[in-house]
C-alpha cells in the first residue's frame, strides 16, 4: 500500500517535504508526491468565501492510481461542509480520501506572530488524524492520542503526533487486511 | 467526561431534506463514535423510529411536507423521552423558540460551529446520563423502604399501619407515641417514604441526645464564628429537612428555650442561623416520637401546652409488644431469617420450647430487644435450631425481695448492668434493649454515677 500525497494550493514545498517524511515514519508506508492538481474553482463557495472539502474529497476520489492506496489532499485554503462553519480538514471514513488544509492552523490567523514550527507540527498531526479516519479510525478518548478530537487550534498542540497503543493495533489490523 | 467508555452506545437521527447535511452530521457523528443514520423528510422519519431508539433527533424546521415542528410532536407521541435539537437557517429564529416551547432541547442554526456543537451534544448526553440514573436511584430508594417492611400482623398493628397510610400522603404533623424500642423511628420513615416528600431527605434529631446550649445550633445551623469553635458555616436539620421531613425523636427531652424556638420554626417555616441575620425559609413536615406522657408534662409545666398541640396533630401509637403477642413469632423468624443470613449461619428455626418462651415473656425493650435477644441466639446457636439455652430470656421471672418497688428493681437492673460493662453506654444500652437517651434519661433520673 501506499500514500500519495496532491498539494491543491499549497505553495509551500518544504512543508511539504517534511509532511511526506512525518507520514512515512508514522504509517511505514512509501509517501509520494501526486504532480497533478485539479482548479479547485468548482468548490469554492463565494457566499462563505471557503471550499467545500465534501467536494474535494470527490474529486479526489477520482484521482486514485491504484486499488489499495490513499491520497491526502493538503492545501492553504479555507475548507467547509455545509452545516459547520469551518473544518481542519474531512476524510472519508474507512475509505481512500483525506484533505487536510493549513489555513486555520496559522498562528497570524488569530493574531499572533508566525510560527512555522508550530505549523508544521500542527499540519502533520491534522494530517495523520484524517489519514487515520481513511483507517477507519474513529474519534479517541485520551487525549494524547491524535485521534483524539479538537475543535481549536490550540487543541492540536496538546495531542501527539502519535496513535495510542488501541489505535495503533486497529491501524496495524487495518493495514494487514488490505 | 467519558462519553464513549459506556455500556449504551449513543444513537443519533438526523432528519433533514438538504443531503449535504445529512451526510456531513452523520460522518461527523460516526467519527465521534455515535451511530448515526439520517431521514430526508417526516416520513422516512417516522419510519426510522421504530426499530431504533433514538438518544437525540437533529430536526430541520423546514422539511417538504409535514414540517419540523409538527414531526417534532409526532416523535414525541412516539418517544417522550427522545432529546429533539432543531436545525434552522437565520431566518427562522422565531420558529426554533417557538420549537423550544414545545419542548425541544435547544436549537443550532446553520452553520454551526464545530466547537459548539460538540458541546451541545455532550451535554445532551451527560443530561440524559443523570436522567436516567436519577430514575434508577429512584427505583431503588423504593425498593428499599419496600424491603425494610414493619412487621406485625396483630389487630393492634394492623390498626397502625392503616393510620399510616391515612396520615402519610398529607403533611399533617404526627406524634408517635410508644415504649422505648417499639420501633418509632420505622414508623416515621414509613410515614416519610409514602409520603409525596419521599425524594426529599428525612433528617433525624435524637433530641435525647442534645447538648443543652447546643440545640439552637444543632436545629438552626450556625455562622462561621457564631460562637467558640464555630470555625464553619454549618447547616442546621430543619435546613437539610427542607423539602423533606424532619423527624424529632424522645420529643419529650427538649429543654424550655428550645421548646420556644422549636414553636416558632413550626408556625413560621422560617429562622435564622445562630449568628446569623440572613431569613432562611424552609419546607418540612414534621414527625415527632415520644416514650414519654407528654400530656402529663404539659400538666406539670415542663412541656409547653401550645407546642405539645403543635406536635400532635394526629398521633400513632405504638402497642408495646407484650399487648400483641401473635406478633412474636412472625417477629422471631423474620429477624432469625435476616440475622442468620447476614452472619451466613445455617440457623432456620426455634424448638417449641425456645418459641414458648419467647412468646410468654414481657420483652420490657420490646423488638429491639427481641432482635437483640435473637441476634445473641444465632450467634450462639449449634444446630440448625436455636434452643431455651440460646436465648437470654430468664426461665421464670426471678423472685423480687419483697418491698421493693418496681423502681428500685429497674435501678437496681441498670446500676448491675452499666457495671458490668465498665459504664459503656452503647453497650449497656444494648443489653437492656433501650436507646441510649432513655438510658441517659434514666440515669439521671435515678441519680446514678460511675464509682472512681
Amino acid at each position: 500500500m501506499k500514500l500519495y500525497i496532491l498539494p491543491l494550493r499549497f505553495p509551500d514545498n518544504n512543508l511539504l517535504e517534511d509532511l511526506s517524511s512525518t507520514l512515512s515514519n508514522i504509517f511505514k508506508l512509501p509517501v509520494l508526491l501526486l504532480p497533478k492538481p485539479f482548479s479547485l474553482e468548482e468548490g469554492y463557495d463565494t457566499v462563505r468565501n471557503q471550499f467545500n472539502s465534501t467536494w474535494i474529497l470527490s474529486r479526489l476520489l477520482e484521482q486514485t492510481p491504484d486499488e489499495s492506496c490513499k491520497i491526502l489532499g493538503v492545501t492553504s485554503v479555507d475548507l467547509y461542509v455545509p452545516v459547520l462553519t469551518f473544518v481542519f480538514g474531512e476524510a472519508q471514513l474507512d475509505g481512500k480520501v483525506a484533505v487536510v488544509s493549513s489555513y486555520r492552523l496559522r498562528e497570524e490567523l488569530y493574531g499572533l506572530p508566525k510560527n512555522p514550527e508550530r505549523l508544521k507540527e500542527r499540519l502533520e498531526k491534522e494530517a495523520i488524524h484524517e489519514l487515520g479516519h481513511t483507517f477507519g479510525l474513529i474519534h479517541c478518548r485520551k487525549p494524547e492520542c491524535v485521534m483524539y478530537s479538537v475543535t481549536y487550534a490550540e487543541e492540536i498542540d496538546f495531542k501527539s503526533k502519535n496513535f495510542c497503543d488501541t489505535c495503533s493495533a486497529l491501524l496495524e489490523s487495518k493495514k494487514a487486511s488490505s | 467526561m467519558d462519553l464513549n467508555n459506556n455500556d449504551k452506545p449513543v444513537n443519533i437521527l438526523v432528519v433533514d431534506d438538504e443531503l449535504s447535511v445529512r451526510d456531513s452530521l452523520t460522518k461527523w457523528f460516526r467519527e465521534d463514535g455515535y451511530r448515526a443514520d439520517a431521514a430526508a423528510d417526516a416520513t422516512e422519519a417516522l419510519k426510522k423510529l421504530k426499530p431504533r431508539v433514538w438518544d437525540i433527533i437533529f430536526l430541520d424546521i423546514k422539511l417538504p411536507g409535514m414540517d419540523g415542528m409538527e414531526l417534532q410532536q409526532r416523535i414525541k407521541s412516539v418517544d417522550p423521552h427522545a432529546t429533539i435539537i432543531m436545525i434552522t437557517a437565520y431566518a427562522t429564529v422565531d420558529t426554533a423558540v417557538k420549537s423550544l416551547k414545545e419542548g425541544a432541547y435547544d436549537y443550532v442554526t446553520k452553520p454551526v460551529d464545530p466547537d459548539y456543537l460538540s458541546h451541545l451534544v455532550a451535554n445532551v448526553i451527560k443530561q440524559r446520563r443523570l436522567l436516567s440514573e436519577n430514575i434508577q436511584l429512584k427505583e431503588r430508594i423504593q425498593e428499599l423502604y419496600e424491603i425494610d417492611q414493619i412487621i406485625g400482623e396483630s389487630p393492634a398493628m394492623l390498626k397502625v399501619f392503616d393510620l399510616i397510610k391515612t396520615v402519610a400522603p398529607t403533611d399533617t404533623s404526627v406524634m408517635i407515641k410508644g415504649e422505648s424500642g417499639t420501633g418509632k423511628e420505622l414508623i416515621a420513615r414509613a410515614i416519610h417514604s409514602n409520603s409525596h416528600r419521599r425524594f426529599f431527605p428525612i433528617i433525624t434529631v435524637n433530641c435525647g441526645g442534645l447538648v443543652e446550649g447546643l440545640t439552637e445550633s444543632e436545629f438552626f445551623g450556625h455562622e462561621k464564628g457564631a460562637f467558640t469553635g464555630a470555625l464553619y458555616r454549618r447547616k442546621g436539620k430543619f435546613e437539610m429537612a427542607n423539602g423533606g421531613t424532619i423527624f424529632l425523636d424522645e420529643v419529650g427531652n427538649i429543654d424550655p428555650k428550645s421548646q420556644t424556638d422549636l414553636l416558632r420554626v413550626i408556625e413560621t417555616r422560617q429562622f435564622t442561623r445562630v449568628g446569623g441575620d440572613e431569613i432562611i425559609k424552609v419546607d418540612f413536615r414534621l414527625i415527632c416520637a415520644t416514650n414519654r406522657d407528654l400530656e402529663l408534662a404539659v400538666k406539670q409545666g415542663t412541656f409547653r401546652e401550645d407546642l405539645y398541640y403543635r406536635l400532635n396533630v394526629f398521633s400513632i401509637s405504638i402497642p408495646p409488644l407484650r399487648e400483641r403477642r401473635s406478633d412474636i413469632p412472625l417477629l422471631c423468624n423474620y429477624f432469625l431469617k435476616k440475622l442468620a443470613a447476614s452472619m451466613n449461619k445455617p440457623v432456620t428455626g426455634f424448638t417449641p420450647e425456645a418459641m414458648e418462651r419467647s412468646k410468654v415473656y414481657d420483652w420490657p425493650g420490646n423488638v429491639r430487644e427481641l432482635k437483640n435477644a435473637i441476634e445473641r441466639a444465632v450467634v450462639v446457636a449449634k444446630g440448625s435450631l436455636i434452643t431455651v439455652d440460646d436465648l437470654p430470656i430468664p426461665p421464670t421471672s426471678k423472685a423480687v425481695p419483697e418491698g421493693q418497688s418496681l423502681e428500685a428493681v429497674e435501678r437496681a437492673h441498670i446500676k448491675n448492668v452499666l457495671e458490668q460493662m465498665g459504664w459503656n453506654i452503647t453497650r449497656s444500652a444494648e443489653i437492656l434493649g433501650i436507646d441510649r437517651a432513655t438510658l441517659y434519661h434514666k440515669i439521671e433520673k435515678y441519680g446514678l454515677r460511675k464509682q472512681t
